[in-house]
C-alpha cells in the first residue's frame, strides 16, 4: 500500500538517508529499528513531508500509486491526518496544554472539512473511547496536563486515528512510558491495525519490542536499511553484521562476579520521606503526601543492588535522601555508620557518588572536562596532583588524558556519560549511585558502559545502587534487587530469583509487561562479539 | 477558577496594605517633621506649628495612617499645600489625560507589535525578519522625547495635521481629545511595540519548536493554521507580561512625553509635588499608582489563567 523507493534525504551538505526502500501493506505491523541518527524518524518525516527545512528528498514515496514527494504542500496537508497519522515519542509534550483533549481530537475532522464542531465532537467522544479513554474519566473538557504520559498518549492515538487514516507511523510511541503502561499502548496498536486494517509503521530502538509486535522488521544504520525481513526470520537468521551487533548488545551480559563482604556500607533504616502538597483552605492543615514509606534495607560492601518500580513510585526521592539532598522525616541513614542528613560533613559526601540519566542536561556547557570531573574536589580540597587524578579518571573510563581541555558539547552521549562516570570517580567514593544511568543510551553504547561499570566495581571496590525502570538491564548487572511500589519496598530478594520466581502480584505484572525476544529466537545465529 | 481568583484578591489587598503602610511611614515618619520638609529650612517657627495643625500632624502616628486610609476609601486625599485644591480633584483631572494616553499607546503598540512579531517568528531568518528586526532594534535604541520632537516638527509643524502640544480637555469633544493624544501616544508606542514584537516573535518562535505543533503539522493543519490556532495562545503568555509593564509604566512614566507635549498628566503631576515638596500629593499619587499596578498585575494574573488552564488550579 505504502511504497518507498530509493529514498534518499539530504539536509544542506549532510546525507541523512542513503536509498530507502520498503513496502508495508494493509493491516502489517512493520517495524524500522535502530540506534539513535540512524535516520529512523527522518524517513518518518519524509514519508509526512514533514522535514526540517532545507531537507531535499529524492526517489519515490508512493501511497496507493500517488507519488507523496511530488505533492504540493496543500495536497500533503490534506493527506496528513487523512491517510497518513502519526504519533510521537513525548506524549507529556505532544499535545497543546492549552485546549481541551475534545477540542484537539475534534481539530483533526474539523480541518478536513469532514464534519462540524458538534459532530465533530461526537466523533471525538467515540474515537477516545475506541483508544480506552471513557466518558466518565476522561470527558472532552479535560486538558493534557490533567493525564498521565499513557492517557496521553492515547489522546495522540485519538486525534491520530480519528480519520481511520491507512497508515498510522508511530515513532518511539512507548520509549518514554513505563512498562505496565507500554504493554497497553502497545496492546492498543495491534488492536486498531487489527480492526480497522490500518498499517503500522513502528520505529523503535527496542529489539524487544519490535520482536513483540511487528510482522516485519528492517535494520537501519546511518541511513541504509541494511536487513528486513519478516520479524522471525530476521531475528533468528541475523543476517547483517550490525543486526547482530544490536542483537548482541541488547542481551549483552557483562562479566562480572560477586565479591559481596557481610558488611553493611549503607544502611536505610524506615526512612520516610513526606512532601507538603498545597493547602486547601487558606488557614487548613498542610496536607502531606508520604513519597518514601519506612523504606529498610542495606547495601553491603562491593554489593549491587538494583532498584527498580514506575515513574513517581518514589525511587528517585529515596536516591536523593540516600545523596542527603532531602531530608528525612523519620528513621536514618547511615553510611559506614554516619548519619547521612542534608547538613553531612563534605568527608562523607565524597563517599558517595551519583550519576543521572541524561548526559546532555547535567553538565554545564561552558566548563571544560577537567573542571567538570574536579568540580567534587570542594569536597575535600583540590589536591596538588589534580591534573594527574583527573587524567587518571579519564583514562580509567576509557576516554584520553586529552580530552580534559574539550568541552561537553564535542563528546556523544555515550562519552559523556563516561565523564560522569570519571566525575564520580574522582573522589574515590564507595558507594555510586546510578539513577537511570543508561536509560538513554543506545543499546550498543549501554553494553560498553555496562561493561564499565562492571570493571570499575571490581578495580576500585566499589557498591552501587542501581536505580531504573529497565528491568532487563538491571538484571544483567545487579546481585540483588528491590522492588518499589507507592512509596513502599514491596519485595526484595537475589535478582535471578526474583526475576525467575517473582512473589508479589506487582512484581509478576512488571516483569510479564516487559518486552521480551522469545528465548527459541536468540539461537541459531552466530553472535558478533 | 473561583479559589485562583480569591487567593489573587487576598494578595492583591494585602499588597495595598502593605504598599499603603510603607508609603506613609517613608512620607511622614522618616524625613522628620512635614510641615518644616514642606515650607523648606527657613519657615518661621509660627508657619510650621500653624501647618502642623493644618495637617493633624499633632496626631498620634497610628491615628494619621487611619485617618489617612479611610480618606483614601471615602475619596477624600486631603489638601495640596501648593495648588490649595484637593488632592483629588489634582489627581482626577490628571487620571482623565494620563489614562487615556496610556491606553491609547498601548493599544496602539499591542495592535502593531503582535501581527509585526507573528510575521517575523513564521519567516525567521528570512529578509522580512531581519527587516523587523532591525526596525525594533531602532525603535527600541531611539530616544522617545527625540522621536517626540521628530514627530512634532513634521506632523506638528511642517504638515500640521496634529498640534504640537497642549491638551484641550475632554469637554472641547471626544476628537479633539484623541488628536491631541494622537502624537504622544506614536511617541510612547514606538518604543513599546518594538519590545513587544521582538517578545512575541521569540515566545512564538519558541512556541513553533514544541512537540505539539509537530503534533498540530501531522493532524494535517497547514503552517498558517498551526500558528494561529495553537502557537498564538501559547505564545501569549509572555506578551501579557510584558503588557502589564508596559500599561504600569505608561501610566506614571510618560513624565518625558508628558513634558515635550506639554500634557497635564500624572507624571509631571508628581514631579512637579516633589520639587514643590507637597507631600500630600506625592503620598496620594504614589499610592493611586500602586494601586493602578497591583491591579493590572492582578488583571495580568487573570489573564494568564484565562490563557492557561495549568494555572487555574495553581493558587
Amino acid at each position: 500500500m505504502i511504497d518507498t523507493r530509493n529514498l534518499s534525504l539530504s539536509i544542506g551538505e549532510t546525507e541523512i538517508l542513503h536509498d530507502v526502500s520498503f513496502s508495508i501493506a494493509p493491516g502489517e505491523v512493520f517495524g524500522l529499528v535502530g540506534e539513535s541518527g540512524s535516520g529512523k524518524s527522518m524517513t518518518a518525516l519524509a514519508m509526512m513531508g514533514l522535514l526540517p527545512s532545507g531537507g531535499i528528498a529524492t526517489g519515490q514515496i508512493s501511497l496507493e500509486g500517488e507519488d507523496l514527494l511530488h505533492l504540493s504542500e496543500t495536497q500533503m496537508c490534506d493527506l496528513r491526518g487523512r491517510q497518513l497519522g502519526m504519533i510521537f515519542q513525548e506524549p507529556m509534550t505532544a499535545l497543546n496544554p492549552v485546549q481541551t483533549i475534545g477540542d484537539q481530537v475534534a481539530e483533526t475532522l474539523i480541518v478536513h472539512g469532514v464534519a462540524q464542531r458538534s459532530e465533530a465532537k461526537e466523533i471525538a467522544r467515540e474515537r477516545l473511547n475506541r483508544v480506552g479513554l471513557t466518558e466518565d474519566r476522561f470527558p472532552l473538557s479535560r486538558y493534557p496536563h490533567e493525564l498521565s504520559g499513557g492517557q496521553r498518549q492515547r489522546v495522540c492515538i485519538a486525534l491520530a486515528i480519528a480519520l481511520r487514516p491507512k497508515i498510522l507511523i508511530a515513532d518511539e510511541p512507548t520509549t518514554a512510558l513505563d512498562v505496565t503502561t507500554q504493554a497497553g499502548i502497545l496492546e492498543l496498536l495491534l488492536e486498531l491495525v487489527r480492526d480497522e486494517g490500518m498499517a503500522l509503521m513502528l520505529i523503535t530502538h527496542d529489539l524487544a519490542v519490535t520482536a513483540q509486535i511487528a510482522d516485519r522488521v528492517a535494520v537501519m544504520e546511518k541511513g541504509r536499511i541494511v536487513e528486513q525481513n519478516t520479524t522471525r526470520t530476521l531475528f533468528e537468521t541475523r543476517k547483517h553484521a550490525y543486526t547482530r551487533a544490536l542483537f548482541a548488545a541488547s542481551t549483552h551480559q557483562p562479566s562480572r562476579e560477586a565479591r559481596v563482604e557481610d558488611t553493611p556500607l549503607l544502611s536505610v533504616t524506615k526512612a520516610v520521606r513526606d512532601y507538603r502538597l498545597p493547602r486547601r483552605t487558606v488557614f487548613g492543615k498542610t496536607p502531606l503526601f508520604r513519597a518514601v514509606n519506612e523504606v529498610s534495607f542495606d547495601i553491603r560492601r562491593g554489593e549491587s543492588l538494583g532498584l527498580v518500580g514506575e515513574s513517581g513510585c518514589g525511587k528517585s526521592t529515596l536516591t536523593r535522601a540516600i545523596l542527603g539532598l532531602e531530608p528525612l522525616q523519620g528513621g536514618r541513614i547511615t553510611l559506614n555508620g554516619d548519619d547521612i542528613s542534608t547538613g553531612m560533613t563534605p568527608d562523607l559526601r565524597a563517599k558517595m557518588q551519583v550519576v543521572f540519566q541524561d548526559p546532555y542536561g547535567s553538565f554545564n556547557p561552558r566548563h571544560t572536562v577537567a573542571r567538570i570531573i574536579a568540580e567534587p574536589f570542594h569536597l575535600m580540597g583540590r589536591p596538588v596532583d589534580a591534573e594527574d587524578q583527573i587524567a587518571r579518571a579519564l583514562t580509567e573510563v576509557g576516554l584520553t588524558p586529552d580530552d580534559m581541555r574539550k568541552y561537553p558539547h564535542e563528546f556523544s552521549g555515550g562519552q559523556r556519560q563516561r565523564i560522569a562516570i570519571a566525575r564520580a570517580l574522582i573522589t574515590r567514593p564507595e558507594l555510586i549511585l546510578l539513577d537511570e544511568a543508561v536509560s538513554a543510551l543506545d543499546v550498543r553504547v549501554r553494553a560498553q558502559v555496562l561493561d564499565l561499570l562492571a570493571d570499575l566495581q571490581a578495580s576500585h571496590d566499589l557498591s552501587y545502587l542501581f536505580v531504573s525502570h529497565d528491568l532487563s538491564v538491571v538484571r544483567r548487572i545487579t546481585d540483588r534487587v528491590m522492588v518499589m511500589k507507592s512509596g513502599e519496598i514491596v519485595e526484595s530478594g537475589e535478582t535471578e530469583a526474583v526475576f525467575q520466581n517473582p512473589q508479589h502480584t506487582y512484581t509478576q505484572t512488571l516483569i510479564a509487561a516487559a518486552p521480551a525476544i522469545p528465548e527459541d529466537w536468540t539461537h541459531g545465529a552466530q553472535d558478533a562479539g | 477558577m473561583t479559589r485562583f481568583l480569591l487567593t489573587r484578591l487576598t494578595s492583591l489587598i494585602l499588597t495595598l496594605l502593605a504598599a499603603s503602610v510603607v508609603i506613609f511611614l517613608v512620607v511622614e515618619v522618616v524625613p522628620g517633621d512635614v510641615a518644616s520638609v514642606m515650607l523648606g529650612l527657613n519657615a518661621e517657627p509660627e508657619a510650621v506649628a500653624a501647618l502642623r495643625e493644618e495637617l493633624g500632624l499633632n496626631a498620634p502616628a497610628h491615628v494619621r495612617y487611619l485617618t489617612w486610609v479611610s480618606g483614601l476609601f471615602t475619596g477624600d486625599f486631603g489638601q495640596s499645600h501648593t495648588y490649595r485644591v484637593p488632592v483629588s480633584e489634582l489627581i482626577a483631572d490628571r487620571l482623565w489625560v494620563s489614562l487615556p494616553l496610556a491606553i491609547y499607546a498601548l493599544a496602539l503598540s499591542t495592535f502593531i507589535a503582535i501581527p509585526v512579531g507573528l510575521i517575523a517568528a513564521t519567516r525567521a531568518g528570512k529578509a522580512t525578519d531581519t527587516g523587523i528586526m532591525g526596525l525594533t532594534q531602532l525603535g527600541i535604541a531611539v530616544p522617545n522625547f527625540w522621536f517626540a520632537m521628530f514627530l512634532v516638527l513634521i506632523f506638528a509643524i511642517n504638515l500640521r495635521w496634529f498640534p504640537s502640544g497642549g491638551f484641550p480637555g475632554w469637554d472641547e469633544g471626544l476628537w479633539q481629545g484623541i488628536i491631541a493624544l494622537t502624537l504622544p501616544a506614536i511617541a510612547l508606542a514606538v518604543q513599546q511595540a518594538s519590545i513587544m514584537a521582538r517578545v512575541t516573535r521569540s515566545a512564538t518562535l519558541e512556541t513553533l519548536g514544541q512537540d505539539y505543533i509537530r503534533t498540530a503539522r501531522a493532524k494535517g493543519l497547514s503552517q498558517r493554521q498551526t500558528v494561529i490556532r495553537h502557537a498564538m495562545r501559547n505564545a501569549l503568555i509572555p506578551v501579557l507580561t510584558i503588557l502589564g509593564l508596559q500599561f504600569s509604566f505608561l501610566l506614571a512614566g510618560a513624565i518625558i512625553i508628558e513634558n515635550v507635549f506639554f500634557l497635564p498628566g500624572l507624571g509631571r503631576l508628581i514631579f512637579q509635588a516633589i520639587t514643590q515638596n507637597d507631600l500630600i500629593v506625592v503620598k496620594s499619587v504614589v499610592m493611586l499608582l500602586v494601586f493602578a499596578i497591583v491591579t493590572v498585575n492582578f488583571l495580568v494574573d487573570v489573564a494568564y489563567a484565562a490563557v492557561d488552564p495549568r494555572l487555574r488550579r495553581r493558587a
